[in-house]
């Protein structure tokens, strides 16, 4: 027995050795991931940061994932001309997120849908007498992407009724001759089309659904719906999830946030005539073509995307996400804060900076449209 | 290890088919080299057979392999050991294949996350947290998720262990009539509460008590500790069970209270039991992701207030990086390899705590 | 002491009653009683709590009509019954199919490890294994994702061309996405947790019990057969419902593997046939509100529910064999 003690305190020593210098290395310092370039770029616009240096607090903000890492980004831009001010954004999708800033949990929130009526009514309540509003912010195109490693062609070419056979099951084949029609030039293998939705409840779901529903001269029968309404399907969850279900398999097809496709191809979109593939230009055109909401206001700039343009140059398929604020606080500093930060992402940097296919492939928001969102935070007041 | 010796009991005793000693037996046995023979001969046969059915592969020879092995020593066996010597050597290979199967896909995961979390993996990665990280930045760490994690799993323990143990000691020493039967029972229903109803519940819980707007890592905690308490009484009380009753009985005799019967030899029995049991519980829930998703959520700093405010967890932050894509893949693969060391450091020291406490000279 | 009375403990019976007083122990053992009894009341009251939770917040959708149900988006059921039952059948179907994979192996790990392997290796092996229960269930689901399902793969072609007949393999569609590949990984999930308190309990065997075996000129697996296993059996089913308890309610990892239906089906190859209940609340929560939550919290009432009723069927498997135990 003396034999294993001896030897098992050997190891216990190396152990406890171990567990100290694990301990060290905790009890040090957490180090901010970037704090070189703090004031290098602080300069460039030197009345935000003269306006946002006096600024601080919490900003808290939760909702739609879609947003996540646009939002990302702004909050670490925006951490740098107002280092005081904490904004944390969790995505927790939309519904949650609004539900939050309803409850008065949350002071901005982040929605792949517009305010409902009933939700509009009762937020009243929650900005302190003041009305929601809510700002197209974060608009991006969703691609419908393809796993098909044997077609060299840059997009294959699609009509909106030809996805929505896809999708609903009656085209079956990528050797179909109404893709064949569609994409002359292009040999078109023979393998089964596998098509993959989401599996969870989402806003790009919602939109893929919207615009097959009304862009396919009523081959897709099913409404808009945040949840994919076709069963016995092969999905994931998440944009993660469907990207690595489309990979896993030859000839599947799906949809998502168009930044994610990465190696996978996509397709270009009937409009008019002509085939349009994504592009941040296109999906900011589409927005700009499109009437507002027959609710809006000129604080709740709710976009009613036209999925049947035929403008040349417009892409249909996109997301438009709000963040919606109050445009009454009753505390000061938070009303300067979510002023200051909305302004930001409204502003030709915070949208330029989502933009960027590294941040979050985004389209920038016309500048007709920022002076619009621009007016409605202007608006944002404290109870007095 | 107090219980290490006993793993040998077995081996102690002249092994039966193994080695020299088999020979006191009176039927004619293997020889000891008979089971790797058997094993060679299976391969080499396997991959013949693959090679004229069509192009062999590891994977079918394997398969195929084993099969022969199986079916063709336990024949062997039977013709020379005999029925009963052929049954244990069928049962000790299917108990070795049985081991051998499930290491496959236990060191696939192992390897897969040794490996791409190695990718970013570094001491600057566990010292950094994510501010102003965005984009397809590689920058950042997990210095906030850890703090995030040890602290909620801490507490979920704080909660957890003491109400696990004394419930176990309730169910075991003292427990009777229809009283101690539905807290059994209970205990059965708790394991099997789905953890997004648990954080649920403490999601709800909270924010009736506190308002809308609260946010903590007490309540990550406490929805750990819903899923924590089960286990840690379950492993508690079949470990307690397994103390014999000599020993209670010479505690009494000797006039010994039942109490510190209880802590002195009961407890001190099972006390390498029970660490495993609470390293089991802490492993059970400190990988626990949708939970945490739900009540604590995420944010990019390091938050030591339990009490008051988002932090991060590693498993969350794991989940968020990967739903993210791009950079953040191989930083979710860092995170879980993160967890898993910090399991490791936690079962060193559980270690090292049950041997300091074990009895010195248990069996 | 009151406390020291006849039948005190549930195994110790009247011999272990000496004549010898204890009142030693007088107020801290009282006190000790009854903190180990309030730790016990504490498992009542939270269980309570728990289920008077999902009680309350689910009622609007249990008292709903199917017409208000029906307004829910993903709502596609003629009742709540109906919605739940695949449901149920979803998750029964992986959890026990889980358990299928994972029970057998953990007997045989636990007893490679507890009675087979050497010391050392022993030793390391479980060490691993235990590291194992740490793995968090979202690697899990990207390795049953990203590793599992193209190593799946061409098995399940191989399955569906060759036994396609029989419904089980029919209609396999790649990528492995199906309700078997979830189960591998749920079964893989749940090895640790049951081998360790599989392990732990194999250990337990009191060493007589063995020797006497041996002595008897018993192979070792007959040792094992008549002293080891009938030793651990209520611990080996204590640890399946362990597992079994995490496997119903795991959440992550069949959310990220599998491709949800909401059918009764037994094509375990083919997507799109069977959900879990805890993996749909994941899926649908964030995007859910007002009745639509409550009918969410329904389904996780419904998981209570068959916890409960498992765990009864477990209980009473249990009770039949419960005079074999080392404190009695």
């Amino acid at each position: 027995m003396g034999k294993t003690v001896k030897r098992v305190n050997n190891r216990s020593l190396a152990s406890i050795a171990l567990v100290g210098a694990l301990a060290a290395t905790l009890t040090a310092c957490g180090a901010d991931a970037t704090t070189s370039g703090k004031t290098t770029d602080a300069g460039k616009d030197a009345a935000t940061t003269e306006a946002a240096a006096d600024l601080s607090g919490n900003l808290a903000g939760a909702g739609a994932t879609s947003v996540e890492k646009a939002m990302g980004g702004w909050i670490a831009k925006f951490g740098e001309t107002a280092p005081d001010v904490t904004v944390s954004y969790a995505g927790g999708g939309s519904s949650a997120g609004r539900e939050q800033f309803l409850a008065g949990g949350i002071l901005f929130a982040g929605s792949d849908s517009a305010l409902k009526p009933e939700e509009v009514t009762s937020a009243v309540d929650r900005c302190f007498g003041g009305e929601a509003i809510e700002l197209p912010l974060y608009i991006s195109p969703i691609a419908v992407v393809y796993n098909l490693p044997g077609v060299d062609a840059a997009n294959i070419n699609m009509s909106a009724s030809t996805i929505a056979k896809i999708f609903s099951g009656q085209i079956t084949n990528w050797n179909d001759a109404a893709l064949a029609a569609e994409n002359e030039g292009t040999t078109l293998p023979d393998l089964a089309i596998i098509p993959v939705n989401r599996s969870d409840a989402s806003g790009t779901t919602k939109n893929f659904t919207d615009y097959l529903a009304k862009a396919s001269d009523g081959v897709w029968t099913h409404e808009a719906s945040d949840d994919w309404p076709i069963s016995g399907t092969q999905s994931g969850n998440g944009t993660s999830g469907l990207i690595d279900t489309v990979t896993g398999a030859e000839g599947a097809i799906g949809y998502a946030d168009a930044s994610r496709a990465g190696d996978l191809g996509t397709v270009a979109l009937k409009v008019g005539d002509a085939y349009v593939p994504f592009s941040t230009e296109a999906a900011a055109k589409v927005v700009d073509a499109s009437p507002r909401a027959d609710d809006a206001t000129d604080k709740r700039l709710v976009v009613k995307i036209d999925r049947t343009t035929t403008e040349a140059g417009t892409y249909p398929l996109v997301l438009v996400s709000y963040s919606i604020a109050c445009s009454t606080y009753d505390d000061a500093a938070d009303a300067a804060n979510i002023k200051a930060f909305l302004s930001y992402i409204a502003s030709p940097e915070g949208q330029e900076l989502a933009s960027d296919a590294k941040v979050a492939g985004s389209a920038p928001i016309s500048d007709a449209l920022r002076t619009e969102v621009q007016a409605a935070i202007d608006s944002i007041t404290v109870k007095s | 290890m107090t219980t290490l010796p006993l793993s040998s009991t077995p081996a102690a005793p002249a092994p039966p088919g193994r080695g020299a000693a088999s020979g006191t037996a009176r039927r004619s046995r293997l020889k000891p080299w008979a089971p790797w023979a058997a094993a060679g001969g299976s391969l080499v046969l396997a991959f013949l057979v693959t090679l004229v059915a069509g192009t062999p592969s590891f994977a079918s020879v394997v398969a195929l392999a084993a099969v022969f092995y199986l079916v063709g020593l336990t024949a062997w066996s039977r013709i020379v050991e005999g029925p009963r010597w052929a049954t244990d050597r069928l049962a000790t290979t299917l108990v070795t294949f049985a081991f051998g199967l499930a290491l496959v896909p236990l060191i696939s995961l192992l390897w897969t996350v040794v490996s791409k979390g190695s990718k970013v993996f570094s001491l600057t990665f566990l010292n950094t947290n994510m501010v102003g990280v965005f984009g397809d930045m590689t920058e950042g760490g997990v210095y906030h998720a850890i703090i995030g994690t040890v602290l909620i799993t801490a507490a979920a323990a704080a909660i957890s262990v003491p109400i696990g143990i004394l419930t176990a000691i309730y169910l075991v020493e003292y427990g009777r009539g229809p009283m101690a039967r539905g807290i059994t029972f209970l205990v059965d229903v708790m394991t099997g509460i789905p953890s997004i109803v648990a954080g649920l519940f403490a999601f709800s819980l909270f924010t009736l008590i506190f308002g809308p707007a609260y946010r903590a890592g007490i309540m990550g905690a406490v929805a750990l500790s819903l899923l924590m308490t089960p286990v840690v009484i379950r492993s508690v009380e079949e470990m307690l069970r397994l103390v014999p009753n000599e020993l209670r009985e010479a505690a009494y005799a000797l006039g010994v209270p039942k109490w510190l019967t209880i802590i002195k030899v009961v407890l001190r029995t099972a006390i390498a039991g029970i660490v495993t049991g609470v390293m089991l519980a802490v492993a059970r829930v400190i990988g626990e992701t949708a939970p945490l998703l739900l009540t604590v959520g995420i944010i990019t700093k390091v938050n030591w207030d339990l009490f008051d405010g988002l932090m991060t967890t590693l498993p969350v932050y794991a989940y968020n990086q990967y739903s993210q894509g791009g950079a953040g893949v191989d930083r979710a693969w860092a995170a879980a390899l993160t967890l898993i060391l910090i399991v490791m450091v936690l079962n060193l020291i559980a270690r090292l705590v049950s041997k300091f406490f074990s009895p010195k000279a248990a069996r | 002491m009151a406390v020291l009375s006849p039948a005190k403990t549930t195994k110790l019976t009247s011999e272990d009653e000496p004549a010898v007083k204890r009142s030693k122990g007088g107020i801290a053992g009282r006190l000790f009683q009854w903190l180990s009894t309030a730790a016990g009341l504490t498992i009542l009251v939270t269980l309570a709590a728990v289920a008077g939770f999902l009680i309350l917040r689910a009622w609007p959708a249990l008292t709903a009509s199917p017409a208000e149900l029906q307004e829910i988006s993903w709502f596609k059921a003629d009742s709540l019954l109906s919605y739940v039952g695949p449901l149920i059948f979803g998750t029964l179907l992986a959890s026990v199919l889980a358990l299928l994979i994972a029970v057998p192996l953990s007997v045989g790990i636990a007893l490679f490890i507890s009675h087979y392997a050497p010391r050392r290796l022993a030793q390391g092996l479980g060490y691993i294994i235990d590291l194992l229960a740490a793995i968090p269930s979202v690697v899990y689901g990207l390795w049953g994702a990203l590793w599992l399902a193209p190593v799946l793969n061409p098995i399940f072609e191989w399955l569906t061309s060759s036994l396609g007949f029989i419904p089980l393999f029919a209609g396999y569609q790649p990528p492995a996405k199906n309700i078997l590949t979830a189960s591998i990984v749920l079964g893989v999930m749940i090895l640790p947790i049951i081998t360790a308190v599989a392990r732990e309990v194999f250990l337990q065997t009191p060493r007589l019990h063995e020797e006497a075996a041996l002595a008897l000129g018993a192979t070792r697996w007959e040792m094992v057969r008549m002293a080891v296993l009938p030793f651990g059996r209520s611990g080996l089913v204590s640890a399946s419902m362990l597992g079994l308890g995490r496997a119903l309610g795991e959440t992550m990892a069949v959310l990220m593997i599998l491709s949800p239906g909401f059918l009764y089906s037994f094509f375990l190859l083919e997507p799109g046939q069977h959900q879990s209940i805890a993996a749909n609340i994941a899926a649908k929560f964030p995007e859910a509100s007002g009745l639509s939550v409550s009918a969410l919290i329904a389904t996780g009432l419904a998981l209570f529910v068959i916890t409960l009723v498992v765990n009864m069927f477990a209980r009473w498997i249990i009770s039949r064999r419960s005079e074999f135990s080392g404190a009695n």
